[in-house]
């Protein structure tokens, strides 16, 4: 064991502007993260309209552990590990569906209310005198306590050591309270399904790849370039296909995504796009507009409609994206194998037409057979196979490093920063290093 | 005329062939070629999203970037191989001059040391021209379309 009783060792591997391939390729490290780091940050479950009604559930792996968010007869939404208290059966095989008013193991019919006490036992008699109740095993469904249901998205810490949720996300909050506000119901539920990609990557690539401002002109050259190509000659004011006008600002220069400024957290936490982004000049919705302002009041509804940043990452789950109306979830499967899956939502009161948007943006860029994304997950899984060679352990991650950066927690820079990945793996050292 | 079990046939042919530029030539203007997230299950493109839902312009841009030396993904290129069940005629209407197939298939795409393995099954819109048959419609029903997948870098 390389690193788990050496606390100091997984220190080293996070230097102030690079970090060791370790983090990437190392099967100890990925099982200590499962262990400690993704147990101690708050994790996104899901979003509260996936079980709208009483009964429902939804079932899924949160760091290897099978888990499952239930609607409660009150409203409520709960999360408990999908377990039965017997012998271990998972409770639901399927990934979603109703219980009815309670859960009934398929093995021996232990069965349990939805809020997972007790209810029935067969042969309840043969337990008698036992030390049944005692235990863990008499005392029904194990709940994950720390639960936050923060505008039906839902979070949970696995571990009892960790910050409390107001103080792990802090400002970054935001990005929420913006995807949410731009409902003028003030309410949002996920719709047309999720998009799944299996990457032979590790995770953090994925998510420092979120907040890479340099690599779209050459990463996405191809793409970019036969999308120019098919657009040239038409007039700069022809209105755009809705795929046109989402996949060309991906060929914008350095500058623009320069100028466009990012924002860092403490905990890993960041808004990149805090000026500007790709997604500021989608076409104007004069009705929208108006159905905001009433809702909102003026100042309001343009603070909001203003901002539009690219990706606001809640370190290490989640990615928001205010307009459209689009999330990304990381869930890490092996050191070398990431799942992502893309969500769509619909805002209440808002024209279908910002739906439309997210479903298109999804398919465009998340897709499985996304032309944009093809050339993402070759270089990612490329890395995984590159930092396998001699010579060189480190990846650089030097850009604008400014020692000064180190004493602070929030931070506005440009958007070419890599400050804003140096933030996550300092989190990462944070969170990785053994209990107190 | 050929039949359109022979079109559908003809048209996997080029796809295994590489000869994309051909291949899009055989839609109508207004084509769509389709791979619904829900697969068979799914009713329209609209209300629930697809893995892919490609008007002529959207395949034209697939096609040119896969001519772009840099499109680093194709660096080893990708290979395909489709395997058709015989096509069945589902609908044949001599007024609109439309003709629906359903072909079950197995799809092979395979790059350097990976290969992926895909089975559904296809239903051709075709529309009769002065030409010969045309794709209205090409809809890809695939039996894990909701599951995790790898990146499916050429046409199912």
């Amino acid at each position: 064991m390389t690193y788990r009783d050496r606390p100091e060792a997984i220190a080293a591997l996070v230097q102030d502007d690079r970090v060791h391939r370790d983090l990437y390729l190392s099967e100890e490290l990925f099982a200590l993260e499962q262990e400690r780091f993704f147990a101690r940050t708050w994790l996104y479950v899901g979003h509260a309209s996936q079980v709208p009604n009483a009964g429902d559930f939804w079932s899924l792996e949160l760091a290897g552990r099978p888990v499952m968010m239930v609607r409660q007869a009150d409203g409520a939404v709960r999360v408990f590990y999908n377990r039965c208290a017997h012998k271990g059966s998972r409770l639901v095989s399927d990934e979603c569906g109703n219980t009815g008013k309670f859960f009934r193991c398929p093995y021996h019919a232990w069965t349990y209310k939805l809020d997972g006490a007790p209810l029935a036992i067969p042969l309840k008699s043969g337990y008698e005198g036992t030390r049944l109740k005692e235990c863990a095993s008499g005392q029904g469904l194990t709940e994950l306590k720390h639960t936050a249901v923060y505008r039906d998205f839902v979070f949970v810490r696995l571990a009892d050591e960790g910050p409390g949720f107001e103080e792990f996300f802090g400002e970054v909050l935001g990005a929420i309270d913006n995807m949410v506000d731009r409902s003028p119901e003030g309410r949002l539920t996920v719709g047309g399904g999720v998009l799944r990609n299996i990457i032979h990557c590790n995770w953090k690539m994925y998510l420092e790849n979120i907040n890479d401002t340099v690599h779209p002109m050459s990463t996405h050259e191809s793409a970019t370039q036969a999308a120019d190509a098919l657009w040239q000659g038409r007039a700069p004011d022809a209105p755009k296909p809705m795929a046109m006008e989402q996949i060309l600002p991906f060929g914008s220069g350095y500058d623009f995504f320069d100028k466009m400024g990012g924002r860092v957290f403490a905990n890993g936490h960041s808004v990149l796009g805090v000026n500007f982004s790709i997604h500021s000049n989608y076409a104007q919705l004069p009705d929208y507009e108006q159905a905001m302002r009433d809702a909102h009041g003026a100042e309001r509804a343009i603070e909001i409609l203003q901002r539009s940043p690219q990706n606001s990452v809640f370190f290490p789950s989640l990615s928001v994206k205010g307009s459209p109306q689009a999330i990304r979830v990381i869930r890490p499967l092996a050191a070398n194998r990431t799942l992502i899956e893309a969500w769509s939502f619909r805002a209440a009161g808002a024209p279908e037409l910002l739906f439309e948007r997210a479903m298109g943006y999804n398919r465009l860029v998340f897709s499985p057979m996304s032309v944009v994304a093809h050339d993402d997950v070759h270089l990612f899984e490329s890395m995984q196979q590159g930092l396998r060679a001699e010579g060189n352990e480190w990846v650089s991650l030097h850009r604008n490093f400014d020692p000064s950066e180190l004493q602070q927690s929030t931070i506005t820079t440009n958007g070419t920063n890599e400050l804003l990945m140096r933030n996550q793996f300092r989190a990462w050292a944070k969170y990785m290093a053994a209990a107190a | 005329m050929t039949t359109p079990e022979d079109f559908v046939a003809a048209e996997a042919a080029l796809l295994d062939a590489g000869r994309f530029d051909d291949w899009l030539a055989l839609f109508t203007e207004d084509g769509h070629y389709w791979v619904p997230l829900q697969g068979a299950a799914q009713a329209d493109p609209f209300s629930h999203n697809s893995i892919a839902y490609e008007d002529r312009l959207l395949l034209a841009l697939r096609i040119e970037r896969l001519k772009n030396p840099r499109a680093h993904s194709q660096h080893p290129a990708s290979h395909c191989q489709h395997v058709l069940q015989r096509s069945r005629v589902e609908r044949d209407d001599d007024g609109s001059g439309e003709v629906l197939l359903h072909t079950p298939f197995i799809y092979v795409e395979s790059r350097g040391e990976q290969q992926h393995l895909l089975a559904g099954s296809y239903r051709h819109l075709l529309a009769r021209t002065a030409s010969g048959w045309a794709i209205r419609q090409k809809r890809v029903d695939l039996l894990n379309a909701g599951q995790a997948l790898p990146a499916i870098q050429l046409f199912i």
